[in-house]
């Protein structure tokens, strides 16, 4: 699935044109994005969490070189699929 | 930021969007992408990043409170993996490339 594909589903549903359902789409991640650079969790119920983890310096080398060097330390973003969607997701094929 | 936050932002953004639509926005992105998981199609969101969904083999497991070994089946759990430019707006410091 693409945004494309969202974008029509929005649009199916709001109506509209598809050039503003596209950039509501557009709008919605974005929003998630910059909620998340402004150090915020993003929590959408039925779906998941959008968790942002600290890392603390850790050595680490290059795979290619083996050479060791310092990984900084860095903000990640995981995600924690809620239960509504890990059930879903095993009961086709389950 | 809760799903409402995120409605009540959209809704804040966009001149003339009524919560109601907004709502409607937020809810049919999430609802697309839960069934296209439900299906086990890959979705990618350039720039965000992607959903797939990944097996996890069977496995031997034990209850941690009692110690009884159970048998874990298979299953399957949606993944994530952050794009690029997702990556680098959450980490500025970090973005550039370690040399």
């Amino acid at each position: 699935m693409t945004k494309a594909e969202i974008i029509e589903r929005v649009y199916q549903t709001l109506g509209g044109s598809k050039q503003e359902c596209a950039h509501y789409v557009e709008l919605t991640f974005d929003l998630i994005k910059q909620g998340l650079a402004g150090g915020e969790n993003v929590k959408i119920s039925g779906f998941g969490k959008f968790n942002l983890r600290i890392k603390k310096t850790r050595p680490g080398r290059n795979p290619r070189t083996k050479q060791e060097i310092m990984i900084s330390p860095r903000r990640v973003v995981t995600f924690k699929a809620s239960h509504v969607l890990r059930d879903r997701v095993n009961q086709a094929g389950a | 930021m809760t799903k409402r936050q995120l409605i009540e932002k959209l809704s804040q953004k966009v001149e003339g969007l009524s919560a109601e639509d907004a709502k409607l926005v937020v809810e049919s992105v999430f609802q697309a992408m839960t069934e296209a998981l439900g299906k086990g199609d890959r979705i990618e969101i350039r720039g965000f990043g992607s959903f797939e969904i990944r097996t996890r083999k069977p496995r031997q497991g034990r209850n941690p409170k009692t110690g009884v070994q159970v048998a874990v089946s298979q299953k399957k759990v949606p993944f994530f993996k952050v794009g690029k430019e997702l990556r680098q707006i959450v980490n500025p410091a970090g973005a550039k490339k370690e040399p």
